[in-house]
This record gives structure tokens, C-alpha cells and sequence, in this order.
């Protein structure tokens, strides 16, 4: 996977990117057929809410949060890179975004602990 | 020295090792040279002028794209181990030379090539060095269709039809050279299935290109202008 053509900074700012869009699309259809349960069943929607009092879904949300600031600073990154007419930076701009990612996520484990 | 050589066509093939003697300031290109001067006549392997100037003998050296007529080979390999296979994302013709066809036809697709806008009646049209447009065409401009960019790319790797990074280079050249008429005719090509907002930006192009373009940015370029032009702009 991480072929010798690959190991720079720009190509790892594109795989978090893919790696965490495929992760949410992933997440998406369950999020909202949660949601979806205060409609039809409350009692339902109750019980998935009791069960995110779990730890380990605790962290899970900790990785899911990552994933969401990984993904919107990854699109951002793009939107500057491409619609900016950037000379050089890009990768100071794209380490910047996972920097950002991991202190947002990180402010939001620690308060959850 | 111990060196891995691809040989075989495009049916297939495999890595050959040969034992090279190890010089000072000793390049790859000299390295396959010396096997098909001392080891074995029936290596085939492009190359030219062998100062970086024809673009005519990239290779993959240890997975990654180089022109090998100036690539040293210490600065690939600190324990003289050395794979020299043929360029990426191209059929091979035989062991290491590449077919390079597709590569140029790309070119010619995304129309990066010259669209006079004046007779041999007419003044030679006027190109001022401090303009921003052609700031732009001198930054991408010295290309050497070496092809490093292309076998890098993944978009091209993924998608066939992909102009790749080298005739999206050219293309946006043109786009902001003054002295050409074929403006529509370019961004035409380059916003159609193959075109310039394949790219995923990942940067492999400008990572490896023996020139230091960086056909990324000049791709994005052409983002812009497509999405202006699309918008209206
Ligand atoms: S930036 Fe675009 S053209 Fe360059 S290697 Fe990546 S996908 Fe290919
Ligand atoms: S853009 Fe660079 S890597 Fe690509 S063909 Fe031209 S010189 Fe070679
Ligand atoms: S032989 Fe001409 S660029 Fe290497």
C-alpha cells in the first residue's frame, strides 16, 4: 500500500482523507436510522442513547470525532490548495490540518474522560 | 553492487540480478549501461543525451520514478542494493524501455499542443516577462516529457483514460500564453471525462518531477479556470 512512490506528505493527506470519508460514509447510514427512531419508536432511540454511556463507545466517539475534523480540515485543505492560487505551503497547510484534527479530538477525549 | 534488472516484454517477465562494480559519482544509467556493455548486449533501455535535457531515460529505481541519467546512485541506495524496472503505467516494449504512445496521444488529447494566432504576415506577437500570465507559463514550461510525472500518478494508475499530470502541464501553458488562440479549444479537452478535475491533488507529480514543475499546482489552475468558465466567470 505504501509504496516507495507514495511515502510523501501530500499523498498521506490524501489517504487520511479517503480513509476518513469512507470510515463516515460508513457511519452515516446507522447515525441516521438512530435518529430516525424518535419518530417511530422513542423507547428505542432511549435505549441506543443508554447505550452510548458505554466506555467503549465513549471512544469510539473520540474516533469518530477524529474522523469528522480529519475530514472537514482535509476538505478545507483542498478547497484552499485548488481554489487559492498557492505557490508553495501546501504541505505546511496540510500538516497544519492534521495537527488542528488531532487537538480538536484531543480537546474533546480528554473532556469525555 | 547488487542489481535487480527487469527483463521481459509486454507478456511479462521478471527481475535479473547482476553484480556491478561500484564507482564514484557512478549513475544509474552508467550502472545499466555497464550490464549491457559487460553482462549482457541484449538489455534494451532508452536513453540520449544523458545530461537531463531529452527525457528519454526514466526508470523506476527502488519503486520510485527517476531520470536515471542524473540520478545518482548513492543518493537511491546506502546498502547497494539497486531495482531498476521500467516506468510505471505504461506497457513495456522490451526490459526497460517503456511504451510511450499513450503518454504522448494524451498530449495531443488534451489539446496541449501550439494553436497559432497569427500568420508570418503579421508581427511577432509581444510577451511581456512581468505579466502574471506568463509568470505562470514560465514556472511549467520547461518540461522535458521525461514521463516521471505519469508513472508517479495514481489517478493515472486508477484511470486509464486520465490525461495525467505532463499534458495538463502543457495545457495550462497554453492556456495563458498570449500567443495562442486555442484557449476553448483547451479548456474543452480538459474539463471532458479524462480531464483535469480527475486529479485528487495528492502531489506524487510534483514529489518526482526531475524539473521541479509542480504540475499539481498548474492542474489546479485549470480547476479554476474550467470552474469560472462553467460558473460563467
Ligand atoms: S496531483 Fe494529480 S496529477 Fe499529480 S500525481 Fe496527484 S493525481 Fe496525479
Ligand atoms: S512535468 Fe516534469 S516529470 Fe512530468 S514529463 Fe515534464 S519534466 Fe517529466
Ligand atoms: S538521457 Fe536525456 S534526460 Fe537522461
Amino acid at each position: 500500500m505504501i509504496r516507495p512512490h507514495r511515502s510523501h506528505p501530500l499523498w498521506f493527506a490524501f489517504l487520511l482523507h479517503r480513509v476518513s470519508g469512507a470510515l463516515l460514509a460508513l457511519f452515516l447510514p446507522a447515525h441516521f436510522l438512530v435518529l430516525a427512531t424518535a419518530l417511530t419508536s422513542p423507547q428505542a432511540l432511549d435505549g441506543a442513547l443508554a447505550w452510548t454511556d458505554n466506555t467503549l463507545v465513549k471512544l469510539a466517539e473520540f474516533g469518530l470525532v477524529f474522523l469528522l475534523a480529519v475530514h472537514a480540515l482535509g476538505g478545507l485543505r483542498l478547497l484552499a490548495l485548488e481554489f487559492l492560487p498557492w505557490t508553495s505551503g501546501q504541505k505546511t497547510l496540510a500538516a497544519s490540518a492534521v495537527a488542528l484534527a488531532v487537538l480538536v479530538s484531543g480537546t474533546f477525549f480528554l473532556s469525555a474522560v | 553492487m547488487d542489481v535487480s534488472v527487469w527483463r521481459g516484454d509486454a507478456s511479462g517477465g521478471r527481475f535479473q540480478r547482476f553484480e556491478v562494480p561500484a564507482r564514484t559519482s557512478q549513475t544509474v544509467l552508467d550502472v545499466v549501461a555497464w550490464i549491457q556493455q559487460n553482462a549482457d548486449p541484449t538489455l534494451s533501455y532508452r536513453f540520449a543525451c544523458r545530461v537531463g535535457m531529452c527525457g528519454s531515460c526514466a526508470m523506476m529505481v527502488n519503486g520510485q520514478p527517476r531520470w536515471t541519467c542524473r540520478t545518482h546512485v548513492d543518493r537511491v541506495t546506502s546498502d547497494g542494493r539497486l531495482e531498476i524496472a521500467p516506468l510505471r503505467n505504461l506497457a513495456v516494449i522490451k526490459d526497460l524501455a517503456a511504451d510511450m504512445d499513450p503518454f504522448f496521444e494524451k498530449w495531443v488529447t488534451a489539446e496541449a499542443v501550439f494553436h497559432p494566432a497569427r500568420s508570418r504576415d503579421e508581427a511577432v506577437e509581444r510577451v511581456n516577462p512581468d505579466d502574471p500570465a506568463r509568470q505562470q507559463v514560465d514556472a511549467a514550461i520547461e518540461c522535458i516529457n521525461c514521463a516521471i510525472c505519469y508513472a508517479a500518478c495514481d489517478t493515472v494508475a486508477a484511470n486509464p483514460d486520465y490525461l495525467g499530470p505532463a499534458a495538463l502541464n502543457r495545457a495550462w501553458t497554453l492556456v495563458n500564453d498570449t500567443k495562442d488562440a486555442g484557449r476553448t479549444a483547451v479548456l474543452d479537452a480538459v474539463s471532458g471525462a479524462g480531464g483535469c478535475h480527475n486529479c485528487h491533488s495528492m502531489g506524487s507529480c510534483a514529489q518526482f518531477c526531475p524539473n521541479e514543475l509542480n504540475p499539481m499546482n498548474a492542474i489546479a489552475g485549470l480547476k479554476r479556470a474550467t470552474a469560472r468558465r462553467f460558473l460563467g466567470g
